[in-house]
């Protein structure tokens, strides 16, 4: 994890930094509108990538030469997914008989 | 290969290296640390043993007429929870796994030596903080804790219980870090991951459910503790919560839950299983994989616990059919373990007759797993005996009997002593046929329509024969796990010296010294052979002696 | 893995840093990542139950839910999102600094990230003392007003399922918060070493992985906030 390439990552930071702050402003916004159901599809998208931006460049997932770190998070996140998908099987079909 | 007997005890080893309570009490040594956890998780199965005693005696007349209904509720709580908690969870992981990992994988302890010790006095803590709840009132509420009972209407210490299984969860927890990074890290060179033993591959795939499932029951219990202590009502259906949702919380870890349970132990039987056939174990691929696939399945079919429970009927379809699905990686297993036993060269030492016990047991509790999968079958013998007995094939017919078969097995390896081969068979003998009169005539009784948790059946009086029958098999069962601890405990100062590998098998663990040096190895190993490799260590032009004359204690 | 032509018990140059059952410092870094991010995942695990919980019965009751949610600030809670998102950054600088030997830096960035911490704690005081000044607090004591629900004429939200939606908003952000407290704990530590000089471009493996923590528990509020927020926040 002390190697990295010989350009600063600084400017990589700052933009990732405004870019999560876009985001958040985005959202704030975007809560505003009236899009129905899709309200909370768009809010967790934008959390998602958020969330991934800073996975990636603050955590250092992206160049890292690490598979298992990768596997690591996208098993924890296939296994938050399969408590929340599995356990609505029983409540998304509660009312149908 | 088997070396020569050796001197009595002058070498320096992890045991005699350093004297006094706190070289013992602030070891980061991974094999001391399992010792620490082999005293403490024996006293704890002494106590959850207690309990069975209290239930079992109660269950000898109809009438509840030993103790009152409230006391046997209790009773029944901590029976499951120390049990379970605290003693079936950490048991094979935290001493036999502590011990052995390392050493398998030619490494010189684990990857976090100090949270392995954190993890220890987190149990500790845990325990105490449970041993003082069963001392100033107890929980009622089933380990199960289910809501809104344990949040709204049990007068019991349901706060303290579940903040003491919180912390042993903990405890749990980092004990399955420090197994993940460690077999990811730290494998000698030319240990690639198909040369490992499938005790490792057994151990990962216990951590990864570990790792995964214990922090839903941390936040479930935190969940109960909240409603109760601060009235944080996430399951009070009188704010329309659904005390079903704690349900379906505290499933998705206990289900899988019990595969921490069993998968060790099955690491343990393929070990033994190849050892005394004196071949390698038949489809390791299989055999590894179906570990890896016990772990993620057996996060699929919790709400089988839940038939009955109120959930939508489609959601029991679902999950119905991934029960069906979980047990063909346990069934692969039975088949390859069976398969290494055709045409090999079986002998019969203790560790071998548990893994026979495991077999069979194993098999007939995994069996009745499937007929409780089909839910027509499930909505009648569920809340029954028929229930008690599956999980108690399993858990002490598979996990307990893979436990003493590999308490066996590496014991040589863990005190540089022999047992007494014969009291060990006899022992292992009593503990199949008590263990049989104990839990069979329960299948009987669940089918006949015996509730489970009651502690009065005098409007079925006709029960009684076979509680009795259970009972005494339970004393039975009793005096077969006496006997290993009062010859292992001799065994320490009488016992004969054991040699590096008194079992003539292999693996990395069995070419370093009984008991081993501190650091495990003189020397780092380089791996150049495969996992198994009994055809090498029995070929004939070894001088050393044929694997018949094996020294062992006789 | 370590080198296989590694044979010897302890590394050649015999790094203070190095511990001894390690064979070389690559593989001391790369078993405390690993550690760390499979911890992370065992909270992604812990939180889970919450969301469960909470997809739940959002689900069940969306309308109190969105009535309840209207009574947080949104101002405060995007403010502490912004609050957390800088604390991020001076996350990754005090790692960079550790990385190129730039200590008043490393030390600045560690001490703004705590001071940032502070703030978020503060400012979560001042909600939790709004809602408990409101009677939002679950409990004997809780009492909120049926508002209509916008869309339903005649239809008005259920105070219950309103105190619902509370506790799951006490329990997640209070959790966090716990989360945040032990953040600030472990940057305290981090402060202490830096001061110290304990750290140096070879070894400063606390930093980064103290860095993935906080980044971490930030990643949790980026969820948090719209779900707790924002359920229902259009005229």
């Amino acid at each position: 994890m002390s190697e990295h390439s010989k350009s600063s990552p600084l400017p990589t930071y700052f933009v990732v930094f405004l870019a999560l702050l876009v985001g958040t402003a985005l959202t704030v916004y975007a809560s505003g509108l009236d899009l129905a159901r899709f309200n909370a599809a768009v809010a967790l998208t934008i959390a998602s990538i958020k969330a991934t931006l800073v996975a990636l460049f603050f955590m250092h997932i992206k160049g890292a030469s690490e598979k298992l770190t990768k596997l690591v998070v996208i098993g924890a996140l296939f296994f938050l997914l399969l408590l929340l998908g599995l356990t609505m099987t029983d409540y998304a079909t509660r009312l149908w008989s | 290969m088997p070396t020569p007997m050796p001197q009595p005890d002058g070498r320096e080893n992890y045991l005699n290296k350093h004297y006094g309570v706190w070289s013992w009490l602030l070891t980061t040594d991974h094999k001391r640390i399992a010792l620490l956890y082999l005293i403490s998780i024996t006293f704890f199965f002494f106590i959850g043993g207690f309990f069975a005693l209290l239930i079992r005696l109660e269950l000898l007349t109809p009438a509840g007429d030993l103790v009152q209904a409230d006391t046997y509720n209790k009773l029944f709580s901590m029976h499951g929870i120390v049990m379970i908690f605290f003693f079936l969870v950490p048991s094979i992981p935290a001493v036999l796994g502590n011990f052995l990992v390392p050493l398998m994988i030619g490494a010189k302890d684990l990857a976090f030596p100090r949270i392995n010790l954190l993890s220890w006095y987190l149990y500790i803590i845990g325990g105490a903080l449970m041993v003082h709840c069963m001392l100033t009132g107890g929980v009622d509420t089933g380990w199960t804790f289910y809501a809104p009972f344990s949040t709204n209407f049990s007068n019991t210490k349901v706060v303290e219980a579940g903040i003491a299984v919180f912390i042993a969860g903990f405890s749990s927890i980092l004990t399955g870090l420090n197994f993940v990074v460690t077999i990811h890290r730290m494998r000698a060179p030319g240990m690639t991951w198909s040369r490992l033993p499938l005790f490792i591959w057994a151990h990962y795939a216990t951590s990864i459910i570990q790792l995964l499932g214990t922090p839903v029951l941390a936040i479930t219990l935190t969940l109960v503790a909240a409603e109760r202590a601060l009235h944080l009502g996430i399951f009070d259906p009188k704010l329309g919560g659904d005390p079903i949702l704690f349900q379906h919380l505290f499933w998705f870890y206990s289900h899988p839950a019990v595969y921490i349970m069993i998968l060790p132990a099955m690491g343990v039987v393929t070990e033994i299983i190849a050892c005394f056939s004196r071949k390698r174990i038949f489809g390791y691929s299989f055999v590894a994989f179906s570990s890896i696939a016990i772990a993620v399945f057996g996060f699929l079919v919790w709400a089988h616990h839940m038939f009955v429970a109120g959930t939508s009927v489609y959601a029991a379809l679902v999950f119905s059919l991934l029960s069906y699905a979980v047990a063909v990686p346990s069934a692969i297993k039975v088949f390859n373990w069976t398969a290494t036993l055709y045409k090999g060269s079986i002998h019969y030492d203790a560790p071998m007759l548990y893994a026979f016990g495991f077999l069979g047991l194993f098999t007939i509790g995994g069996l009745t797993g499937l007929f409780l999968a089909a839910l027509g079958i499930d909505v009648h013998v569920t809340d029954t005996y028929f229930v008690v007995a599956h999980f108690h094939y399993i858990m002490v017919g598979g996990a307990v009997m893979g436990y003493l078969g590999g308490m066996h097995f590496w014991w040589p390896k863990i005190s540089g002593k022999l047992y007494p081969e014969g009291w060990a068979r006899l022992a292992a003998l009593i503990v199949f046929i008590g263990f049989n009169l104990t839990f069979f005539p329960q299948f009987l009784l669940g089918y006949l329509g015996m509730p489970r948790r009651y502690y009065d059946y005098s409007h079925m009086p006709e029960f009684q024969v076979l509680n009795v029958l259970s009972t005494a098999g339970a004393t039975v069962l009793g005096v077969g796990y006496l006997l290993p601890m009062i010859y292992f405990l001799w065994s320490m100062r009488y016992g004969k010296p054991a040699s590096d590998n008194p079992w003539n098998a292999a693996g990395l663990e069995w070419q370093t010294a009984s008991p081993p040096t501190t650091f495990n190895f003189e020397q780092e190993p380089v791996v150049t052979w495969e996992a198994y490799n009994y055809d090498e260590l029995d070929a004939p032009h070894n001088d050393a002696p044929h694997s018949e004359e094996v020294p062992v204690a006789r | 893995m370590p080198d296989s032509s590694a044979t010897g018990l302890h590394a050649e140059a015999h790094d203070p840093a190095l511990l001894h059952h390690f064979a070389e410092p690559q593989q001391q870094r790369d078993a405390a990542s690993l550690g760390m991010w499979v911890f992370l995942a065992t909270e992604v695990m812990f939180f889970g139950g919450l969301f469960l919980a909470y997809l739940v019965y959002r689900l069940k009751y969306f309308g109190d839910f969105g009535a309840a949610s209207k009574t947080l600030d949104v101002r405060l809670g995007a403010t502490n999102t912004a609050v957390l998102i800088c604390s991020s950054l001076t996350v990754v600088l005090a790692v960079w600094a550790a990385q190129t030997a730039r200590r008043t830096l490393l030390i600045g960035s560690l001490g703004l990230t705590m001071i940032l911490g502070l703030v978020f704690l503060g400012i979560k005081g001042v909600e939790y003392n709004d809602k408990f000044v409101e009677h939002h607090v679950p409990g004997a004591s809780f009492s909120f007003e049926k508002v209509p629900i916008p869309g339903h004429p005649r239809q008005y939200s259920d105070p219950r399922h309103a105190q619902l939606f509370f506790s799951l908003y006490f329990v997640m952000t209070g959790l966090h918060a716990l989360h945040m407290i032990i953040g600030l704990g472990i940057f305290l530590w981090l402060l202490t070493m830096a001061w110290k000089g304990r750290f140096t471009p070879e070894w400063h493996t606390p930093v980064e992985i103290g860095g993935l923590y906080w980044h971490f528990v930030d990643i949790i509020w980026i969820y948090l906030f719209p779900l707790l927020y924002l359920i229902d926040r259009h005229p």
